[in-house]
């Protein structure tokens, strides 16, 4: 376990920035305690003092996972977000998407939101914007990359892909052990 | 029966005699090149066809090695010889000297650079005086070495006597003295001897300046080094130089290419905080607002709007002065109101986004 460097710390914040945009100081500077992300095997981890100190005593090869995993490098330094995410992702998205009741479990299952499927979206979408995907119920459900602008979403035909699957609650029952 | 046998017995021993006489003269084509000095001999004959062989390839390797072992040891024989240690010791063959050339084992030592002393005597035009390796002793009345086991002095350990100099505190323990200043030159002799050593292996990995000129024939990782040399050869070592478009932002680190070093896992959290709070500052300042969304918006309201218009034109004209006279009081009505609603709510979205 280790701080990120400042590189990787960059790449973190872009990739964050895409779906939170100035929201991360928020993540960074909270007024309930001191959190800090660190890398254990390549992945991210967010968690607090407390618990970076009782980790720090716990050796590298026993160490599953310190606090929260945001996402992990990939080998060639990409950053990917993972699913673990989505609990600090959403209070804060600045761009989001509900999907109706009907299509949500196609979301869940991994497949894009189509037009068909699309409850209501933020305002001022850009395309290839990162936005976080709710039920009409304001839960929650993963996270994408929107495929349309706002505007477009009107006009286009009901069976185009709008969002993009990233990342999606379903992933706890479907890829257990890729999460860490 | 009996006959056979013996026959078939003496036949094989001399069978056997003549292989062991053959076997000590070996005919070949061409003469082997000996140099009994390297106990070396060339064999230029054209080599045994290997690859036709098949699984007779062992044997006739074996036997290549043992005619052209036998011709140099033939030839070995023919030295003059002596005996080694006296009579009743081994007979040794004298070796002549070497012709061949065996090429390096290790590669040629580096010249080094000269010490701060040998830089110091250059400058000073300091000779070394040649000294002589033994020296009068008169005490013992003999030559004795110069230092050393026996040296002219007299045993330093063994010295009875310390003379208390002049301007001395009359307390201070004089051997003690004496120990520290010899154990104080020791250090500092070592001292310097590691310095020097640190320096010339630091002028040897060094890179030398010739190829900091761009010539077209170097190589990307040669370019690399040579910007990094440059970059850090400013009065600031290069920390204010901006960077090439394609230059990686990370500051060379003091043991480049060595083992990289991390913050420490629980160092000072405040600082580090402080830290990513700048780097997002940063990194928030420099991003645009998002203008092209704005536009592309702008721009399909106006399409919109146009194509309306267009649409609304079109089908007027469609119908002609006379469809217009008739139109406009009953059904127009209905169908404009309705036409409007939808124009009034596209103008809606597209003004607050």
């Amino acid at each position: 376990m280790r701080p990120l460097t400042e590189a990787e710390t960059r790449v973190v914040f872009e990739k964050l920035g895409k779906y939170i945009g100035e929201n991360i100081q928020l993540l960074v500077e909270r007024p309930d305690g001191t959190y800090c992300f660190r890398l254990h095997r390549d992945r991210v981890y967010y968690l607090s003092e407390k618990l970076l100190k009782l980790a720090a005593s716990i050796p590298r090869e026993s160490l599953v996972a310190p606090g929260t995993c945001f996402g992990k490098f990939t080998k060639s330094q990409k950053f990917r977000l993972s699913v673990t995410a989505l609990d600090f992702l959403a209070p804060y998205a600045k761009y989001k998407v509900w999907v109706k009741p009907g299509s949500e479990q196609s979301f869940l299952y991994g497949n894009h939101v189509l037009k068909s499927g699309l409850g209501r979206i933020t305002e001022s979408t850009a395309q290839y914007q990162g936005v976080v995907v709710f039920s009409m119920a304001d839960i929650p459900l993963g996270f994408g990359v929107a495929a349309k602008s706002t505007q477009e979403c009107r006009k286009v035909d009901p069976l185009a892909i709008v969002v993009f699957h990233q990342a999606d609650v379903g992933e706890y029952v479907r890829n257990e052990d890729a999460l860490t | 029966m009996a006959a056979v046998r013996v026959e078939a017995v003496l036949a094989a021993a001399e069978e056997q005699e003549a292989e062991k006489r053959r076997s000590v003269t070996v005919e070949k084509e061409l003469e082997l090149e000996y140099d009994l000095g390297n106990l070396l001999a060339v064999d230029r004959n054209p080599p045994v066809a290997l690859r036709g062989a098949g699984p007779r390839r062992e044997e006739l390797l074996r036997a290549l090695a043992r005619d052209n072992t036998q011709l140099l040891v033939s030839r070995l024989w023919e030295l003059p010889v002596e005996r080694a240690g006296g009579a009743g010791g081994p007979l040794v063959a004298q070796l002549p000297e070497p012709s061949f050339r065996l090429p390096r084992e290790k590669p040629r030592p580096k010249p080094r650079p000269p010490t701060r002393w040998e830089q110091f005597a250059r400058l000073k035009g300091i000779r070394r005086k040649k000294k002589t390796s033994l020296v009068w002793d008169e005490q013992a009345k003999e030559w004795r070495r110069r230092w050393g086991y026996r040296r002219a002095g007299g045993d330093p350990s063994r010295a009875w006597l310390a003379e208390v100099p002049a301007g001395a505190d009359p307390d201070e323990d004089q051997f003690a003295r004496l120990r520290r200043e010899k154990r104080e030159r020791v250090a500092r002799n070592e001292l310097n001897r590691l310095r020097n050593l640190a320096r010339a292996h630091r002028a040897g990995s060094a890179v030398a300046a010739a190829p900091l000129h761009p010539t077209g024939h170097q190589d990307r990782d040669e370019l690399r080094r040579v910007a990094r040399v440059a970059r850090v050869s400013t009065a600031s070592l290069g920390r204010f130089q901006p960077r090439l478009p394609k230059e990686s932002a990370e500051p060379p680190s003091r043991n480049a290419g060595k083992k990289r070093r991390f913050e420490p896992l629980l160092g000072n959290l405040a600082a580090e905080r402080s830290r990513q709070l700048e780097l997002l500052r940063d990194m928030g300042s420099k991003k645009p607002v998002l203008d092209i969304t704005r536009a592309v918006n702008k721009q399909l309201r106006q399409d919109e709007a146009e194509a309306a218009a267009a649409n609304k034109g079109k089908k007027q004209s469609k119908r002609g002065k006379r469809g217009r006279r008739q139109q406009r009081p009953g059904r127009s009505g209905k169908k404009s109101g309705g036409r409007r609603q939808p124009q009034q709510q596209k103008r809606a979205g597209g003004g607050t986004g």
